[in-house]
């Protein structure tokens, strides 16, 4: 067999995939820790519009195909050995913390779905689940410019 | 109305299920002998046969007389019934590409006859991941969201259309999606994955409503039963669409690594 050229990083790819599982991951966190085992979240908020409880919809819907299409993107460049590796973290963290952010203000502020918790000073919880979102994007981005250098130096 | 307590009683059920267990029993075995007909061939893989029985035996729970007993008088049984037929045992009798079977049975003339058939315009129009998401996702906010659900608790006749209707378009919504089996008039990925989405998308909003708005009504059942019922659609409802998600990408994924070796090594690999 003939030897294989080497194969070019795909960094595009690898950022667009990092970037969907760790939306997917976030909102899985989101479901299972925060609906699921401490129960803080409520499933709908009384007095949610049919609109908003749509828009709910399509968007738990979007983060369950995201992080599919993410998996099988990874695996898809793994396959023919194109992940850009140094790109994997910080794009899972932008997702990561791109949900949380969005998240916190969109679905609990805006459309009013549910609350981070159904407590008197709710806003002590909004600041550290919008805070928690803003950090992870913010090493995210850090990352993203390390990962940058880092490329630049190396190709010469 | 005709009288509740004799329509409804163990008989009728008994008879429901004996017709239902009856057919399925038949179904499993006419694939068993289709694969033992064809066993010189080249082998039918054993896991398709497995997701078969799968598929047979999920159906047959949902058609338990005891548990179609307790469907009937609580919403949330009549959930899992829902989600056993609709959504779970399609994904096993799908899976198990029993038109590619069939085709390996047929002798050529039936064969031709049957894939022109499929290739019809009205089979064309039932079988588009669109028409199929209608029936299924549709015939969910029509059941759910008007008095029919209601009404059916008081008619056999209706309830027994609605068991078939959920194993139908179940089975037609799952194999315009992502069956296995050839289907040269099938629209793309994208257009598949997009009315994919929007299903889910629909089915999720659909969970939603019942629980925040009480649905389906009339039924004299208490707010937290109709809820769990609710909570239990949308969960478990995400479980098996996840599974259809799942499979569309691996498809995608077969038909990148055919792109990238055409007629190479990528050719005869085992789908995972």
């Amino acid at each position: 067999m003939a030897v294989q050229p080497p194969v070019a990083q795909d960094v595009r790819r690898t950022m667009i995939a990092a970037v969907l599982l760790g939306i997917g991951f976030m909102a899985a966190i989101d479901e299972i820790i925060f609906h699921q085992l401490l129960a803080w979240h409520h499933f709908v908020d009384t007095g949610s519009t049919a609109l908003a409880l749509a828009s709910d919809g399509i968007l738990h819907t979007m983060e369950l195909v995201l992080f599919i299409v993410g998996a099988f993107m990874m695996i898809e460049l793994h396959g023919r050995a194109a992940q850009a590796p140094g790109y994997r973290g910080p794009g899972f963290l932008l997702g990561m913390g791109g949900f949380q952010t969005f998240d916190g203000i969109v679905d609990h502020k805006i459309l009013g779905l549910h609350q981070v918790r159904y407590v008197d000073h709710v806003w002590f919880y909004d600041i550290a689940w919008i805070g928690a979102g803003l950090i992870m994007l913010a090493i995210g981005w850090k990352l993203l410019q390390r990962a940058r250098q880092g490329q630049a130096t190396s190709q010469h | 109305m005709t009288s509740h307590s004799i329509l409804h009683g163990p008989m009728a059920m008994g008879a429901t299920s004996a017709v239902a267990f009856f057919l399925m029993a038949l179904v499993w075995l006419a694939y068993l002998f289709g694969v033992w007909r064809t066993r010189r061939q080249k082998p039918w893989p054993w896991w398709r046969t497995l997701l078969f029985t799968a598929g047979c035996a999920t159906l047959a729970v949902g058609f338990v007389p005891d548990l179609m007993h307790a469907a009937h008088q609580d919403v949330r049984m009549h959930m899992v019934v829902h989600l056993l037929l609709g959504m779970f045992a399609p994904l096993g009798l799908v899976f198990a590409a029993p038109m590619t079977l069939l085709l390996r049975n047929l002798p050529p003339g039936g064969a031709r006859g049957l894939v022109r058939f499929l290739g019809t315009g009205p089979i064309r129009v039932l079988t588009h991941p669109l028409t199929a998401a209608i029936l299924d996702i549709g015939g969910m906010y029509l059941l759910y969201m008007t008095s029919l659900y209601a009404h059916s608790l008081h008619s056999p006749w209706l309830s027994n259309v609605l068991h078939l209707h959920f194993v139908i378009s179940g089975t037609l919504f799952t194999w315009a999606i992502a069956g296995p089996d050839p289907a040269p008039h099938r629209p793309g990925w994208r257009m598949r994955m997009a009315v994919l989405f929007v299903a889910m998308a629909a089915h999720a909003t659909l969970g939603k409503l019942l629980y925040a708005f009480g649905f389906p009504r009339g039924t004299g059942a208490a707010l937290e039963e109709l809820q769990q019922a609710a909570v239990w659609m949308y969960y478990w409802g995400d479980l098996a669409e996840a599974v259809l998600v799942g499979a569309l990408m691996l498809a995608w994924l077969r038909r990148r690594r055919r792109m990238a070796h055409p007629g190479g090594v990528a050719s005869g690999m085992s789908p995972l």
